[in-house]
């Protein structure tokens, strides 16, 4: 954990209210991919949390969807400004589990933390496919990132107007190979069923609303078989058994 | 010149008046990596009952203008589990006060707790959470009676020879008449103010935004609130009042202790600023030179 100010070096709409925001500052607490990030955004009381999307040195991309009051103040803030974050936080992927080809599982800005996860199994040696799932063209992203790292990467949008019509399921059934292990985050709806139709071990980047991010007030716990868990500390990623779906 | 900023709760001195608030820093150990947390006066752990609780079901945490609600509802692992493993090994890092607040949904249940956390050497003081608002028969409905909370008060002081501190409920018509008949039951020590009860609606999805419908509101936006009734409290009991309720600096503090607190707690702030606790009590030598103050003592009620 690491509270620091960074200097926003680019901020482009990515989709149709998708932005993606490059930062520069202290990302020595970053250790890995399904790590996040809390950022402070001003006139606001609590901090708001972003999967880390991408790392270089000491330059780290957020990939956000503008939902609310904090993404929309984000939305507007240009190259240049500054903001205050707390890095380093949560456990992410286990790039250790992966196995001989792994599959990584992405719906709608889900799709976010994939990407440095894709790069750490690329260094790491390890094959990897990918199925995203979008409502339509407009909200697809990294589609061409991840097919430069060599994967095969396969689509599905809810209205058929880009890759096959379908959920990330569909995607799922385009690829051609077979697999030993996933990683996913999107819905928790869309990660329950991937969850369930995978014959294979994997894990799930889940989401709830914070309070602190950094495991001191309990606000985001959810049902596991080891009890309710803080998805900001002991995750956000956990393996798909560690979870309670029906309680979810 | 140096600053004197120890202060002294029921008998237990603190190096400074600054504490986290139960249920705004786990159970102390979780922030160990981030500081030493021997800058601290004391922690208050995280809301405690007899048996281990889940807590209430997700969304726990809403925003609204100055601060926030939350509904976690006392997930914690239980009063044994708090002694066996948790305070030992907060112990095992920290020199400080540590504070155990203990919750409940019977007398019997409080009492019980208590004397569970009588046996263990470590713990210095307990807060009895007369006042949490977030779970049903139980907590809140302690602490709104000055009957109830004085029977809890008298029953809990059997229970242990700590000190005990009464955390007391801002939702209330008079609490001096709570904090007196908690006094005149042996307690030896207030604390107040736990959250203001709220609720906030998504006007999307025409639903509560919180799972429990309601949550306690904190956050600086309650913060004139408290400093008014640490001041009614303190002028009204012999006891030592701990301010607590949007404290986010240190002249918070120092605010809160004119008007009556004998140590002051910092809640919501921790969840924002991960470092508020270490921040403030580094700034309090600073603003209490430029105030004149030479030590924190000389300040406790002044107004």
């Amino acid at each position: 954990m690491k509270q620091g100010t960074f200097t926003i070096l680019d901020n482009a709409r990515l989709a149709r209210d998708t932005f993606r925001m490059v930062l520069e500052g202290d990302c020595s607490a970053v250790t890995g991919s399904g790590q996040f990030v809390q950022v402070s955004v001003p006139g606001l009381y609590l901090r708001r949390p972003f999967s880390v999307s991408d790392r270089d040195g000491d330059r780290i991309v957020l990939v956000y969807k503008q939902v609310g009051k904090g993404t929309a103040a984000m939305a507007a803030m240009a190259p240049g400004g500054t903001l205050d974050l707390v890095t380093g936080l949560g456990r992410g992927f286990d790039v250790a589990a992966a196995g001989e080809r792994s599959l990584l599982v992405g719906g709608s800005v889900g799709t976010a933390p994939l990407l440095l996860l894709a790069r750490e199994l690329q260094a790491a040696g390890k094959a990897f496919d990918v199925a995203l799932g979008f409502g339509d063209a407009g909200l697809a992203f990294y589609v061409q990132e991840f097919k430069a790292l060599g994967a095969q990467v396969k689509v599905a949008t809810q209205d058929g107007s880009l890759g096959r019509e379908g959920l990330v399921t569909d995607a799922i059934r385009a690829l051609d190979g077979t697999y030993d292990y996933f990683y996913c985050c999107g819905s928790k709806v869309m990660m329950r069923v991937v969850s369930e139709a995978l014959p294979f071990a994997g894990e799930c980047s889940m989401e709830e609303r914070m309070g602190c991010g950094t495991g001191i007030c309990y606000g985001c716990s959810i049902p596991t078989t080891a009890g309710m868990r803080r998805v900001c500390a002991d995750g956000p990623v956990f393996r798909k058994e560690e979870i309670v779906w029906e309680r979810i | 010149m140096g600053k004197d900023l120890s202060v002294r709760v029921c008998g237990v001195k603190l190096r400074n008046p600054v504490i986290p608030a139960s249920g705004t820093f786990g159970f102390g150990l979780e922030a160990a990596d981030w500081f030493d947390l021997n800058v601290l006066g004391g922690i208050s752990l995280k809301g405690t009952t007899l048996e281990a609780r889940p807590g209430n079901p997700t969304p726990r945490i809403a925003e609204c203008a100055g601060g926030m609600l939350n509904a976690v509802g006392l997930q914690n692992p239980g009063v044994e589990a708090l002694v066996a493993e948790r305070v030992p090994a907060l112990r095992a890092c920290y020199g400080g006060a540590i504070i155990a607040n203990i919750s409940g949904f019977s007398i019997e249940e409080y009492a019980q707790a208590c004397a569970v956390a009588d046996r263990c050497a470590d713990i210095d003081l307990i807060e009895l959470n007369v006042s949490c608002p977030n779970v049903r028969h139980g907590g809140m409905a302690f602490g709104t009676d000055p009957k109830s909370a004085a029977a809890v008060t008298e029953a809990v002081k059997k229970a242990t020879r700590k000190p005990v501190l009464v955390k007391l409920s801002p939702n209330v018509t008079d609490i001096v008449a709570i904090a007196q008949a908690c006094a005149d039951a042996g307690a030896d020590g207030l604390v107040l103010i736990n959250t203001l009860l709220g609720m906030r609606i998504d006007i999307k999805t025409r639903r509560p935004v919180l799972a429990n419908t309601t949550g306690g509101y904190s956050g600086p936006g309650v913060f004139p609130v408290a400093v008014r009734m640490v001041w009614q409290v303190a002028r009204a009991c012999s006891i030592p009042v701990v301010g607590c309720g949007g404290v986010a600096s240190a002249e918070d503090v120092i605010e809160m202790m004119m008007a009556g607190a004998t140590a002051v707690q910092v809640g919501s702030e921790n969840l924002r600023d991960p470092l508020a606790c270490p921040r403030i009590v580094a700034e309090l030598p600073e603003v209490m030179d430029r105030l004149g103050i030479d030590s924190l003592k000389d300040i406790i009620g002044i107004v």
